[in-house]
């Protein structure tokens, strides 16, 4: 979907920024006005010598004239656009509207996103407060007592007879009541103070886990050196909240593991030798391949002969890792496209499931996914494995044949063009914008 | 005035405010502290106006209000429902048991003695 169809747009802005007339500009780069019109107003594609020249003209590096607003930033603003209805947003001019206003165009895909954070912190509070025994305990005992004071201290403030022995009563009512309520609401208070999640502040950890990896570039120079687990952990878990330290902790528990097993030095070469490949890789090295996915994902860039992207989820689907390629962007929350082979390794565990992917309304680039799902854990008595899944996924391998029919699958539902599809869980965003 | 009350509540220091402002009033104002019973007692005293709290020991007042109401001699008892939770869910739930009236704690002397005045001149 977001092809790039601005390019027009650009030339017409930076034309009139410079102060120069159609005419000028469609003169000084040989082509007749009338056609230089309709390019600015995107209705021809323009590219090759006559997008350099007019960008000489116009004094601007060409790829200022054809570079796109980032295709996460239009889907965000297109689900900004969904979630209010009411406001008939011109959707179809949202490529313009990130184009010209790139810097507004990201406050409001960043307060889009803010909002929904907020929304899912609000719901976890409400469900605390409803499910949380504890919570819904301390409060009706406080509301009880309080009660209990209001009406007994009304007694003795309003008119009215209230004769000694009663008011001796009440007054001691008050005083044992008083003390209670100042019991429950320091207890209550401890118990706030100790669950040190502010989910307000600090969204879902997951997110927070990954916004913490994707600023490390997936990668953990300290553990590749075979250093110490806790200093990576202080290093990279620096302002995260504690559930989200918590499963930094773990992933880099399974970082060191797989580093430890298969080490760079050895690795490399290997990946030289047979291109990120997990079951080449496997056979190659001996070594597990789903622990060969993990190791390619954290790789440097320069180790690498191609960017690989990874997902990992659990049973559920649930991805508890991802690390996007440009081409194979992955949904920061929610549930991804259930087309993936992530999903269909879990029907298969322990087969590698190879083939082309491509993703429906992007570049159409080819790329390649091998996917594999196996037991988070060894084998226990008497109790079926728990699976996880991994997905590898790489530019299409050399020598591999690009298929007639390459099987096309989508990020996730909401951003997602293909409209008649047996995996469709909720309209697309996409589609509605059509119509 | 004069009529006779049952206040249905656990709470010992809210039922000796609620029975002197009432008994005040003029009201006969008979307590009960337990949900499992409860109905049985309601059956057993006949009170014009029932005050029945939600979180009772042994049974919620809801259930007890349901089985009230099922019983034709009670499908008209003035009940006044009494709950430390606000939320608009509680009073629907309250709605539905059959509650003639519902109260969020912490609420004044005045109201339960307005709301038990009005439920008896019904």
């Amino acid at each position: 979907m977001p092809r790039d169809t601005l390019t027009g747009s650009r030339i017409r802005e930076r034309r009139v920024l410079r102060g120069m007339k159609q005419a000028d500009l469609a003169r000084k780069a040989g082509i007749s006005a009338s056609y230089l019109n309709l390019i600015e107003h995107n209705r021809r594609r323009i590219g090759g010598k006559l997008l350099l020249s007019i960008a000489e003209i116009l004094r601007v590096e060409p790829a200022a004239l054809t570079e796109g607003a980032g295709a996460a930033l239009i889907a965000s603003l297109r689900e900004a656009a969904a979630d209010m209805p009411q406001v008939s947003s011109e959707l179809d001019r949202v490529d313009e509207f990130a184009g010209r206003f790139p810097g507004w165009a990201q406050v409001l895909a960043d307060s889009h996103s803010r909002v929904a954070q907020l929304e899912r912190s609000l719901e976890t509070l409400n469900d605390r407060m409803t499910h949380d025994p504890h919570l819904a305990a301390s409060l009706h005992e406080m509301l009880s007592t309080v009660t209990a004071i209001r009406s007994a201290a009304s007694i003795l403030a309003e008119p009215g007879e209230v004769d000694a022995e009663w008011q001796a009563r009440f007054h001691r009512n008050i005083y044992e009541d008083s003390a209670r309520l100042a019991e429950t609401s320091r207890g209550l208070v401890t118990y706030l103070e100790a669950d040190e999640t502010s989910p307000l502040e600090t969204g879902a950890p997951q997110e927070e886990l990954d916004a913490a990896l994707e600023k490390a570039g997936h990668t953990v120079p300290e553990l590749e050196a075979g250093g110490d687990r806790d200093a990576a952990l202080s290093a990279l878990g620096r302002g995260l909240s504690g559930p989200a330290r918590g499963l930094l902790r773990g992933w880099l528990d399974r970082y060191a593991a797989d580093a430890a097993a298969l080490p760079l030095d050895r690795l490399r070469p290997a990946v030289e030798e047979h291109g990120p490949d997990p079951a080449a890789l496997a056979a190659a090295l001996g070594a597990d391949p789903a622990r060969i996915m993990r190791r390619l994902a954290a790789m440097p860039p320069e180790d690498l002969p191609t960017p690989v992207g990874l997902a990992i989820c659990d049973s559920s689907g649930v991805l508890t890792y991802r690390k996007p390629l440009p081409d194979f962007p992955m949904p920061r929350f929610g549930a991804a496209c259930p087309l993936w082979p992530l999903y269909r390794a879990l029907s298969r565990p322990h087969v590698i499931l190879a083939g082309p992917v491509m993703q429906v309304g992007r570049t159409g680039t080819l790329l390649w996914a091998d996917a594999l799902a196996t037991p988070q854990a060894g084998p226990a008595v008497n109790a079926d494995p728990l699976y996880q899944a991994q997905m590898l996924v790489r530019p299409l391998p050399q020598g591999a044949d690009p298929p007639a029919t390459p099987p096309q699958l989508g990020v996730a539902c909401r951003v997602c063009p293909r409209e008649s599809c047996e995996g469709r869980r909720e309209p697309s965003i996409l589609a509605s914008a059509r119509r | 005035m004069g009529g006779q009350v049952l206040l249905i509540e656990d709470e010992p220091n809210i039922i000796e405010a609620i029975r002197f402002i009432l008994s005040r009033d003029g009201w006969q104002v008979h307590t009960h502290s337990n949900g499992t019973d409860a109905a049985q007692i309601v059956r057993d005293r006949a009170p014009d106006v029932v005050i029945l709290d939600v979180m009772l020991p042994g049974r919620s007042g809801y259930d007890i209000l349901r089985e009230l109401r099922e019983d034709p001699a009670h499908s008209e008892l003035p009940v006044l429902m009494l709950t430390a939770r606000g939320q608009s869910k509680d009073r629907e739930m309250a709605e539905r048991a059959g509650a003639s009236r519902f109260m969020t704690k912490p609420f004044s002397n005045a109201e339960v003695l307005d709301a038990v005045r009005a439920l008896s001149a019904q």
